[in-house]
């Protein structure tokens, strides 16, 4: 492929690889545990841990996974202990975050607002190889906890007070998904940006559970569809001139889509053909209900 | 009758209160080896709050858990225990197959960011045989019946080999099928010598295998002893079994037979 003679291309596609391949390994726990818009919301704080980056002139990458992971926490902290006032708290970090990095950006020299834009929704041909040496090393950690923690963190995101009867550590796993969560969130924010970062943790689970029975299947079908749109979307973004982290979401919303609808219109055409199939009532018990044609029937 | 005097619960002058309001109200409870108690009450009594309190899910205001002789919050053995929740919570944003959450069962024994242990894939088969859902391990298990969900939840327990089985409302509006399956399961436990601790509305088919019956009213403890005998609406053989779920419900449903 006549794309990879350039160094840009080949870097930006080795960058969408790995978002490609964390973003939805974190955010099928995520999605099971219903906390979908986390990752936006440390998105937000994230963007002042890049401003404090340019400010005091150190790798944007490091102070954003610092600052994002101290957000995390505090997000996690909040949440476990379920009061109602932690909504409106959770409110003012994100916007905090965000107000926080725009005002800290503008007070260091040398920056612009494109820079800013970068960071907000993916530059992903501007990515140097130092940073995609950082993002491999976080991406593999990132990995390595959503994998090999598999089944503990399933059975605390799955059912947390069992989990907790079982002796499983809920609250150490609480803190490590939101510390990956933002860790994930880093990685991503040079391909996808702050602002669409969560859409690629959400987006390609929520495909996938659209077809898949189990959740492992769920999660790799995440994984294979994330990889996909991310490199797709890498590739379109260079020949349409547009920002990559926005045609790698218009991208996976587009999948998204077809894939609702295609399996609306399949289970509509399944059951007519069942309904045809059983043109002589059938009556039996399954559990416990009467079964006419297959279905519930009154009696 | 052997009777066994290891204390496997001992709850002791128990207060519980939701936001000020007092669920328990100085509640004693001992459950020893090998026995199957029942804790009975209406809706809003206490009874749920007293399982979960035992097992540390609840904190107490007053009073003090002991599970296996160990105080609770020094009590690291949680493979000897095993639960069961009224239905599964609501973090289900994502589905499961019955294998996947049946596997969970497992992970007390494993211990945390261990490898699997040797028997496990066994043990799980077991438990899904043992209620009647060795063929249904791939399935989702958001498609199946409530009943079969409750039976998923108890195999999940099961796959533990659990010495204390402890279950919140297990046959609460779930089809005769799963109630059958479930007295059966607990036969089964008791010839192993599994201590049972269950919540009940009312026992149903479970009542000949229920030994002794803790019966709550306004978070205390108004009867320990032989199964009590439905009384007034609920001796009438054509009671619809349809319950208010109001917090309070007026007069006892349980009365003590002597």
């Amino acid at each position: 492929m006549s794309l990879l003679h350039y160094d840009f291309m080949v870097r930006a596609l080795l960058g969408a690889l790995l978002v490609g391949l964390t973003a939805p390994s974190v955010g099928v726990y995520l999605v099971q545990r219903r906390l979908a818009l986390l990752g936006d919301g440390i998105g937000h704080i994230a963007l002042t841990g890049v401003a404090l980056g340019f400010l005091l002139s150190w790798a944007p990458v490091l102070t954003a996974v610092l600052v994002s992971a101290a957000g995390a926490v505090v997000i996690e902290l909040i949440r476990a202990r379920g009061r109602t006032s932690g909504d409106v708290a959770l409110a003012v970090m994100f916007y905090g975050g965000i107000a926080g990095g725009v005002v800290l950006i503008g007070l260091s020299a040398g920056s612009t607002n494109v820079n800013l834009l970068a960071y907000l929704f993916g530059s992903l041909l501007t990515t140097t190889w130092t940073d995609l040496v950082v993002i491999a090393v976080l991406g593999t950690a990132v990995l390595a906890v959503t994998l090999l923690l598999r089944p503990w963190l399933f059975a605390v995101c799955h059912d947390e007070e069992y989990a907790t009867v079982a002796g499983v550590p809920v609250r150490l796993l609480n803190l490590v998904l939101a510390v990956t969560a933002a860790v994930t969130v880093t990685v991503a924010m040079r391909v996808v940006g702050l602002l669409l970062v969560s859409a690629l943790m959400v987006v390609p689970v929520a495909t996938a559970q659209q077809v898949a029975r189990g959740f492992l299947t769920t999660m790799l079908g995440g994984i294979g569809l994330g990889v996909v749109v991310a490199l797709t979307g890498a590739v379109g973004s260079y020949y349409l001139d547009v920002p990559s982290g926005a045609s790698i979401v218009v991208l996976a919303i587009a999948v998204f889509l077809v894939v609702t609808a295609g399996t609306a219109v399949l289970r509509r055409s399944r059951g007519a053909a069942a309904a045809r199939e059983t043109s002589v009532p059938t009556f039996g018990f399954d559990d416990e209900n009467v079964v006419l044609d297959g279905r519930p029937a009154d009696v | 009758m052997l009777v066994n005097t290891e204390p496997i619960v001992e709850v002791r002058d128990a207060v519980v209160a939701y936001d000020g309001r007092p669920a328990l109200r100085g509640v004693d409870l001992t459950v020893y080896r090998g026995e199957v108690v029942a804790v009975l009450g209406a809706n809003g009594s206490g009874k749920s709050t007293l399982v979960r309190t035992a097992l540390g899910l609840t904190p107490l205001a007053r009073g003090s858990v002991r599970l296996f002789g160990t105080p609770l919050d020094a009590f690291r053995e949680r493979w000897r225990v095993g639960y069961v929740p009224q239905r599964l919570g609501a973090g289900s944003g994502v589905p499961a197959t019955v294998l996947e959450v049946v596997r969970s069962g497992v992970l007390a024994r494993r211990g945390f960011a261990r490898l699997p242990r040797r028997g496990e894939t066994l043990a799980i088969a077991d438990a899904l045989a043992a209620v009647g859902l060795a063929d249904r391990g791939h399935e989702q298990v958001g498609t199946l019946s409530g009943g079969q969900q409750q039976r998923v939840l108890i195999a999940r327990a099961l796959a533990g080999a659990p010495e204390l089985l402890v279950l919140d409302e297990p046959t609460a509006g779930v089809d005769v099928a799963t109630q059958d399956v479930f007295a059966a399961t607990i036969e089964l436990l008791l010839e192993r010598g599994v201590t049972i601790l269950l919540v009940a509305h009312e026992l149903g088919p479970m009542e000949p295998l229920v030994q002794r019956a803790v019966v709550l009213s306004g978070g205390r403890v108004v009867h320990d002893g032989p199964c009590p005998r439905p009384a007034g609406h609920h001796a009438d053989p054509d009671h619809d079994h349809v319950h208010p779920h109001a917090p309070e419900e007026r007069g006892a449903t349980w009365i003590p037979t002597a």
